[in-house]
């Protein structure tokens, strides 16, 4: 199979399931779910690395590969931080 | 993935073990957003979605060190800049400015997109551009694309929330505006499939970007503040189908998985805020409501009756329960602290206390739920609409804490009213209503809220945190 159609499989197959599980979601935490999963699309740094590893080093490609390893590193480190801090906040009224 | 090995050799490369992780890794994304259906499990959901996203960057990490290439330091700086501004920003942020780190977050992960998609097509020699395949180039111009729209979009929604002075909170349209988002949009589109005909033709992803990012500010800078929990939700679908779209560049299952995952989070919620204000997305995002005045009928007029602290004070304190209604007025005066320890001063005159969350209270899904959460206001006491809506009808006092349009009655009755078919709470259903604001300015949808006119309404005029604050002290001294 042509490696395309089986990313269009993959992404087709990753939508239906997100649909499943984030409908589940309450509404008290759609605001970390937001961050939580804008968090997760920081993944591009995954890619951001793949670009910007090269063995010259002015080249211009390369050099907005680092500036999306900034944004993407910045995406994910916050993300996930912030997240935990709102989570906490609502973990603390359980044994209350 | 190229064509079949025989099986004796089950010889896994380098690029197959490390989609083998990536796999892994969305596996744990998926558990965490799992674990985001239960308050108790919240926590060590995100946890487990971090731990994946940590599993990912190591085993990157470890691929491309294997190589001495010169970019390996610059590549530590720059994870380090992004994790120590990312970590400064998230500990600082207090939890009123929410609504702006997410829309910050949202930026920055479609920009990475779009660095990504461009910095790939630049390292990639022309010789090379010319044999990848027509959707590869195609999947660049969309990351681009996509990506560029989310960076500009939220760094408007971003000024709007912050406000700043540069960018106003009220929608901003120009005759022509709906035409030139659909040329741009269609010309950003007709360059992406032409870059599949021309692998080559550079100055073309230039113009996709340049296109990409007036795209973004168009769209957003129509839009009022009101408005905001759809765009940010929308945006934040947005990040996450650009982070798709680079991964069908790099074929990249991670990135493919993970930002459907978001991409479907986004859509999910931008649905939900939709359906909270009975509007269809179109609308939303072209309607430009919160203009001036909307209607121009100057909505109902009469007497509103002021209430002074003390004569609130005495019908509070002779009630049996009492729904606080919050809305973004709370989050502007910050008076999520004063409300708690109100609340605590009503329960301690054995006064049932509850909270009525509308869907789009505030500027983003979930706003009021975060603030309370913050005041230790345990989540049991917050109930939706469909919830609370039945329970008004017996309450002795329904206090609404800077929240407007969502309990305007006109939304249910009048055909004619902008909000109208929105559903609203029923607060002037309650025995007496009480409503904390600082004037009579109308809401932000432009018109008079006919519940301030009603019999049973009393107005307390004044800032939330202080009249709040005023309340207590004043059924504290009773």
């Amino acid at each position: 199979m042509d490696p395309f159609v089986i990313s269009i499989v993959v992404f087709v197959l990753a939508i239906a399931l997100g649909v499943e599980v984030i409908t589940k979601v309450p509404s008290t935490l759609h605001t970390p779910l937001m961050s939580g999963s804008n968090a997760i699309s920081g993944i591009t740094i995954v890619g951001a690395l793949l670009a910007s590893f090269s063995e010259t080093f002015f080249a211009l490609g390369v050099f907005l590969g680092f500036l999306a390893v900034i944004f993407a590193t910045f995406n994910v480190v916050g993300g996930y931080v912030v997240t935990n801090r709102m989570l906490e906040m609502f973990k603390g009224k359980d044994g209350k | 993935m190229q064509d079949m090995t025989p099986l004796t050799t089950l010889a896994l490369d380098k690029g197959d073990w490390l989609n083998l992780v990536y796999l892994f890794a969305a596996v744990l994304f998926y558990l965490g957003l799992k674990m985001l259906s239960s308050v108790k499990t919240a926590r060590r959901g995100n946890l487990v979605s971090a731990l994946g996203m940590l599993v990912a960057i190591a085993a990157t990490f470890f691929v491309i060190s294997d190589g001495e290439a010169i970019s390996l330091v610059w590549i530590g700086i720059a994870l380090l800049i992004g994790a120590v501004a990312g970590l400064i920003l998230a500990v600082r942020v207090p939890m009123t400015g929410m609504p702006e780190m997410v829309a910050l977050l949202n930026g920055c992960g479609g920009i990475a997109s779009l660095l990504v998609a461009c910095g790939d097509y630049l390292k990639t020699s022309d010789a090379d551009l010319a044999l990848l395949p027509g959707n590869t180039l195609m999947a660049i111009g969309l990351a681009t694309l996509i990506g560029g729209l989310t960076f500009t979009g939220s760094l408007v929604a971003y000024a709007k929330l912050a406000g700043s002075k540069f960018i106003p909170d009220a929608p901003v349209q120009f005759a022509g505006q709906k035409a030139l988002i659909a040329v741009l949009l269609i010309g950003g589109l007709v360059l992406s499939g032409y870059m599949i005909a021309q692998p080559g033709f550079g100055f073309g992803l230039i113009l996709i970007a340049i296109l990409a990012l007036a795209l973004g500010v168009l769209l957003v800078i129509g839009i009022g503040g009101a408005d905001m929990p759809v765009v940010i939700a929308l945006l934040n679908s947005y990040s996450g189908i650009a982070a798709s779209m680079a991964g069908f560049v790099l074929g990249n299952f991670a990135l493919i998985i993970t930002g459907a995952l978001v991409g479907a989070s986004g859509i999910i919620l931008t649905n939900i805020m939709c359906k909270a204000m009975n509007r269809s997305l179109m609308n939303v995002l072209f309607g430009g409501v919160g203009g001036a005045v909307a209607g121009g009928k100057g909505g109902p007029q009469g007497e509103a009756r002021s209430f002074s602290i003390e004569d609130a004070a005495i019908v509070l304190d002779a009630a049996r329960t009492v729904i606080i209604v919050p809305g973004y007025g709370m989050a502007v005066a910050q008076a999520q602290h004063a409300v708690k320890e109100f609340a605590q001063q009503l329960e301690s005159r054995s006064i049932d206390v509850k909270y009525a969350i509308h869907p789009v209270a505030g500027r983003m899904p979930g706003h009021m739920n975060v603030l309370l959460a913050e005041a230790d206001v345990p989540y049991e006491q917050l109930q939706d609409l469909e919830q609370i809506n039945p329970q008004f009808e017996q309450a002795d006092v329904a206090l609404v804490i800077g929240a407007n349009d969502v309990t305007n009655p006109a939304a249910r009755h009048d055909t004619t009213s902008p909000i109208y078919g929105m559903p609203i709470l029923d607060v002037d259903k309650a025995r007496t209503v009480f409503v904390i604001k600082r004037s009579m300015n109308p809401g932000f949808a432009g018109i008079q809220n006919e519940l301030y006119f009603k019999e049973n309404t009393g107005m307390v005029f004044g800032d939330a945190k202080k009249v709040v604050s005023e309340l207590s002290a004043e059924l504290a001294a009773n």
